[in-house]
């Protein structure tokens, strides 16, 4: 290296260093001791033994926790309604957007406001809307059918309601696909109307295709929140009803802030980073098949 | 141009469609306010109309002084305020050496900065919680608050690179023949022209903590030190069934988010887009 990129070098560990000690202290410091945790009973609200050395019993554990399987299946069964629904539900409102039509921002501001305010209050808020009797949705729903579920205290609605409540926080999914569609070259629509194809035929032939990056992304991005949802399920459900939606983020929750067994919540973490790890790489492994980089 | 004046029938039809659809994704909002405002003696009946004939103001003062929401919004502004100065000036200082500095090693690392985001927080909250606790600092909005002093989070670092990289070569060059320093480039030049991707940044940074709930969940504990998401949810714990004081403390909770946005929103609209057209 010549003196002025030795220079250059130096500078640029200074612009970086606070990022380089927040790495280390708050990234990849913890990430190390929950790693080191996981071997370890680790109660600090037991005052006489709070500390001793497990081995992988932690890890036993987590293979006989009938509650732990319990919330991995909600999780998935979650993952497997939100991740689907949101992507057609945000692809085809973008898709909707993806014209020139009077009041194109008032409708950006109304999709994306949902999106924005999502979180204890706009939970509240649903809690009340889901509530049986006086709730607007079964109110509403009693001119169809006379008895529409109890959505919050039924363990075969909790779940869906829970995404329901989620579909209507899919602004930002929806503004990264229009970001994605209007990128697309409106000359390949022109030669394929020249050709005669059809509204079906444009859309699996172009936009699909043209849009995958974009697909992808999104489907990434709500794996891994889907993996981790937490406050939804919190504030409207507590978990339950008969532990329907104590999913997986609320379980290691409550065994690392509630009973304070850390070490083995550390396990937990462990597994659910083992488990996102494993899905995106899969998903990033598959997308060489399907996702066409232009 | 000609069809903005004779719209064809599908155009109509779309048109009808996303009107449709902007009422059903408004109506949650309209209730809720509505709810707000009704008497306590009508929320109970399941007939109610949809907006109250008569507005019950007092709903709003019943909630917000039942507890000390003044508490909650002044350690809301506290840690959102701080958070969002935090982040946007480390994840500026982090995302200009990306972007206009050489140095050996800068693409593994950014690689590593933006795999961080793939990382749950449940990896590393449990010994954050820990090393916070040592120097006794549970209960206490310093954990919420220092993190955002390093580094700023790889989404923001990614949206400012972004930006950073648009500055044209002969404006660093210009500012360095006059004798800036690399410091003064970034405080002179860089910052100045990024703005817009700077205002970004600190209103996603502001609401994300004015919405967080996990963060302030796990270290705050008592009644003086929470912030309004989980002041709300102890508050709905203890008046759970009383719908009209619950809606009144959530539009409460919500206005500012609201008011912020419909003043802002290009700035949000543009960093989404930002955030989606990656590489």
């Amino acid at each position: 290296m010549t003196g002025r990129e030795k220079r250059e070098a130096w500078e640029a560990l200074g612009f970086l260093s606070p990022w380089i000690i927040g790495f280390v202290v708050f990234t990849a410091g913890p990430i190390l001791a929950s790693l080191v945790m996981s071997f370890y009973r680790w109660d600090p609200t037991d005052f006489d033994h709070p500390v001793s050395f497990m081995g992988l019993k932690n890890y036993a554990e987590l293979a006989r926790d009938e509650t732990l399987h319990k919330s991995l299946v909600n999780t998935i069964l979650y993952a497997a309604m939100y991740i689907p629904a949101s992507i057609c539900v945000a692809l085809a409102m973008a898709m909707l957007m993806n014209q020139k039509l009077p009041g194109m921002r008032l409708f950006r501001t109304i999709f994306y406001l949902p999106t924005l305010t999502q979180g204890v209050a706009t939970f509240v808020l649903w809690q009340v809307a889901y509530d049986d009797e006086r709730g607007p949705i079964n109110r509403f729903l009693r001119f169809f059918i006379a008895h529409p579920p109890d959505w919050l205290n039924d363990p075969a609605f909790a779940k869906l309601a829970i995404v329901i409540m989620n579909l209507w926080s899919v602004g930002g999914m929806m503004l990264i696909f229009l970001a994605g569609l209007q990128n697309i070259p409106r000359q390949l629509y022109e030669a394929a109307e020249i050709d005669g194809a059809s509204e079906r035929g444009k859309f699996f032939n172009i936009t699909l295709p043209m849009l995958s990056p974009t697909l992808f992304l999104n489907m990434i991005m709500a794996t891994i929140g889907a993996f981790q949802v937490f406050a939804a399920a919190f504030i409207l459900t507590s978990g339950g009803p008969a532990r329907s939606t104590l999913f997986y983020a609320y379980y290691l929750y409550n065994r690392a802030f509630v009973y304070f067994n850390m070490g083995y919540a550390s396990a937990m973490a462990w597994l659910l980073f083992l488990i996102i790890l494993i899905l995106t790489g899969a998903q990033i492994r598959y997308s060489r098949r399907w996702v066409h980089y232009g | 141009m000609g069809d903005a004046f004779a719209p064809s029938p599908s155009k109509i039809a779309r048109f009808a469609l996303l009107c449709a659809l902007a009422t059903l994704f408004v109506l949650p909002f309209l209730w809720m306010v509505g709810t707000s405002l009704t008497p306590p003696g009508e929320v109970i009946k399941a007939d109610r109309p949809f907006f109250p004939r008569t507005f019950a103001w007092s709903n709003y003062s019943e909630a917000l002084t039942t507890m000390p929401f003044h508490l909650f919004l002044k350690n809301t502004l506290t840690v959102a305020v701080l958070c969002a100065i935090g982040q946007t000036l480390t994840a500026a200082s982090v995302a200009f050496a990306f972007a206009r500095l050489k140095f050996p090693g800068r693409e593994p690392l950014f690689v590593l900065v933006l795999s961080t985001m793939m990382l749950p927080p449940q990896v590393t909250m449990i010994p954050q919680f820990i090393l916070f606790s040592i120097p006794g600092w549970v209960d206490s909005l310093k954990p919420l608050i220092i993190p955002a002093f390093f580094g700023g989070g790889a989404f923001y670092i990614f949206i400012l690179r972004q930006f950073f990289l648009t500055i044209p070569k002969e404006l660093e060059e210009a500012a360095r023949l006059d004798g800036c320093n690399t410091f003064q480039v970034f405080l002179h030049v860089a910052l100045p022209s990024a703005r817009p991707a700077l205002a970004t940044v600190a209103l996603f940074s502001f609401i994300f903590h004015w919405n967080d709930f996990l963060g302030p969940q796990i270290y705050t504990q008592s009644m003086e030190k929470k912030t309004l998401a989980v002041g709300l949810s102890a508050f709905k714990d203890m008046h759970g069934t009383e719908h009209h004081l619950l809606m009144a403390a959530s539009v409460a909770v919500l206005l500012p988010v609201i008011v912020i946005f419909f003043f802002t929103q290009r700035y949000f609209t543009e960093g989404v887009v930002m955030s989606g057209v990656k590489g």
